[in-house]
């Protein structure tokens, strides 16, 4: 018992009680707004500056290379050295996918097991450039007889390893989520651990690793700073080399394109880094898209 | 000693194989001098007692006696857990399930468990019965052994039209009929559950009984319930444990009484059995 006469009155809304929550929602708004501002800000420079290109030759832009004459230069090396890039680098994903199950699944938990965890998480946090200067002593000039020097294969090699880090705590946290209940279901029926884990464990994170690795590629797509170190041109001239040849020498990136296109002094250029940054933004979106989809198929498939 | 149950058990054979067909059913389990230890606490002390042969053995106690614990150690799923560490014996059919040649994987395959918490994959109706079969390489037509566990589990009317819709749509007491046809369908000889009503109501628990009573004849059952009336429903015989402080605080589990169910619940030779089943005490 309250002990005190109940006042009807003490149950209606009472103007400013939770004005500290009506503060937070208004500030959280905002910041959601601002995020949206900055990301059309940047769609719109991007469109906007291109508007000419992708009006009258976008297809000529996609198809032809970088040459001197404005009306007719192009960013198809850019887009292929951008495509070998991403299609190594995803060759590389298993790599990091499998000590993401060592960590979770196998290693005892001990101080080295967490050395390594937390050495990983700190190179997800170097600076690209960092890895620039590793891939040039490494695979530029310790594995030039592999790599050809400064490739494409050592710049996308480059860019595997930057983008590791990421790809091994995405999948690892992936795959600690997965609940401990289906790992209990599989043991209990006799599964053994590799059973447990493919039928399981992967299955169940693998959307969450599919993100991790759609986020690992744009990235990797997105770096210039450590192309620039293995020696990616701006543009380069080719002869009629088969494709090894070509895989193992001079290449360019859109990331490079787009550095070169705003260095040139002539204004007419910018439409080009513009157009270039179209093309590249319109690249990660179709990964994207892949993953997206990948990633709701399986969902289905999971019943989820 | 304040084990009492070792010696208040009739004419227990230390550990025969007997399949004689004589009035005293044959061990499925003896466990001697079992102990269980996390890291360094010994979570439980000293437990002795056997299960029977198609028998429905329940472990009943307050939260924390160790009574999961030790029906974890019959299918070894204490190895799951790094810092867990079983001393003592632990016999199935006289074969020492912690000798270091016994394979956990085939234990398993053996001795089935259910789960507190239904725990049906995120896969078909038709993939959660056959996940079992197939990893355990089993021979033989899958649409029968998924039909077969799926009638034995009394849910085969339920579920027989929607097979490829995923487990994760069924409700509660569907879901662990279907963890229960799961697990019948590596043909365990078998079957551990742990607590496997305390998320359901009652009536998708009263089914759940029903069923246990349709299959005994079929499978040995220890159940771990906090559900005493449960116990005195469905079990044969009862061990209840309890929980006491070590010299350090932590709790350590021990088994007070081991007998036939209605002496547990009628005549319990330690008082502090009694005050459990009376509702005084846990």
């Amino acid at each position: 018992m309250r002990g005190d006469v109940f006042d009807p009155g003490s149950l209606q809304k009472q103007p400013g009680a939770d004005r500290p929550g009506q503060v937070f929602f208004g500030l959280i708004s905002l910041a959601v707004l601002a995020a949206f501002v900055m990301v059309g800000a940047v769609l719109w420079d991007v469109v906007q500056g291109s508007w000419d290109i992708s009006t009258s030759r976008m297809w000529g832009f996609l198809t032809t290379s970088f040459v001197s004459n404005p009306d007719a230069a192009g960013v198809a090396q850019g887009i292929r050295g951008s495509l070998i890039i991403a299609g190594i680098v995803i060759l590389t994903f298993p790599i990091g996918i499998g000590a993401a199950i060592y960590l979770e699944e196998y290693a005892t938990d001990n101080w080295s097991t967490r050395l390594i965890q937390v050495t990983v998480r700190n190179l997800a946090g170097v600076p690209s450039i960092v890895y620039g200067l590793l891939g040039l002593a490494v695979f530029v000039q310790t594995l030039k007889g592999l790599t050809g020097g400064d490739s494409v294969i050592s710049g996308a090699l480059t860019l595997a390893i930057l983008v590791l880090p990421i790809v091994i705590i995405t999948s690892a946290e992936a795959i600690r989520a997965v609940p401990g209940s289906y790992r209990d279901g599989a043991y209990g029926l006799g599964a053994t651990q590799w059973e447990t884990i493919r039928t399981q464990v992967l299955p169940a994170a693998l959307p969450g690793i599919l993100t991790g690795t759609v986020l690992s590629i744009a990235r990797a797509l997105g770096e210039a700073a450590p192309l620039l170190v293995v020696g990616a041109a701006g543009f380069y001239t080719t002869g009629n080399n088969d494709f090894l040849e070509q895989m193992r020498g001079a290449f360019t990136a859109l990331p490079m394109n787009i550095a070169t296109f705003t260095k040139e002094p002539a204004a007419i250029w910018r439409g080009h880094a513009a157009a270039a940054s179209l093309v590249l933004l319109v690249l990660v979106f179709l990964i994207n898209l892949v993953a997206i989809i990948g990633r709701a198929r399986i969902a289905k498939r999971l019943g989820r | 000693m304040s084990v009492t149950e070792y010696e208040a058990l009739p004419d227990v054979p230390d550990f025969i194989e007997d399949d004689s067909g004589s009035s005293a059913a044959a061990s499925v389990f003896s466990l001697t001098d079992l102990n269980v230890y996390y890291a360094e606490n010994r979570a439980v002390a000293d437990v002795n007692l056997e299960v029977k042969e198609r028998e429905i053995t329940a472990f009943i106690g307050p939260s924390g006696c160790g009574k999961s614990t030790v029906l974890r150690c019959f299918n070894r799923m204490n190895d799951l857990i790094p810092i867990a560490r079983v001393e003592g014996s632990v016999r199935y059919h006289g074969v020492d399930l912690y000798a270091p040649e016994v394979d956990p994987v085939a234990v398993r395959r053996r001795i089935g468990m259910v789960f507190q918490k239904p725990n049906p994959f995120p896969k078909s109706i038709f993939d959660n019965v056959a996940y079992g079969p197939r990893v355990g390489g089993m021979k033989g037509n899958m649409e029968d052994i998924v039909e077969k566990s799926l009638r034995r589990a009394g849910l085969w009317d339920e579920v027989k039209d929607r097979l490829d819709e995923s487990a994760l749509g069924m409700s509660g007491g569907q879901q662990q009929r279907l963890c229960i046809a799961r697990a019948i369908a590596v043909n365990p000889d078998v079957l551990l559950m742990d607590e496997p009503c305390s998320a359901l109501d009652p009536i998708a628990t009263g089914r759940i009984e029903e069923l246990m009573k349709e299959i005994q004849n079929d499978y040995t059952i220890v159940i771990v319930t906090h559900n005493m009336q449960q116990a005195a429903r469905v079990s044969d015989r009862t061990a209840f444990f309890t929980a006491e402080l070590d010299e350090r605080g932590d709790r350590r589990g021990r088994l007070v009484e081991f007998d036939e169910t209605s002496t547990i619940f009628s005549n319990p030779a330690d008082e502090r059995t009694e005050a459990y089943v009376t509702g005084r005490f846990g």
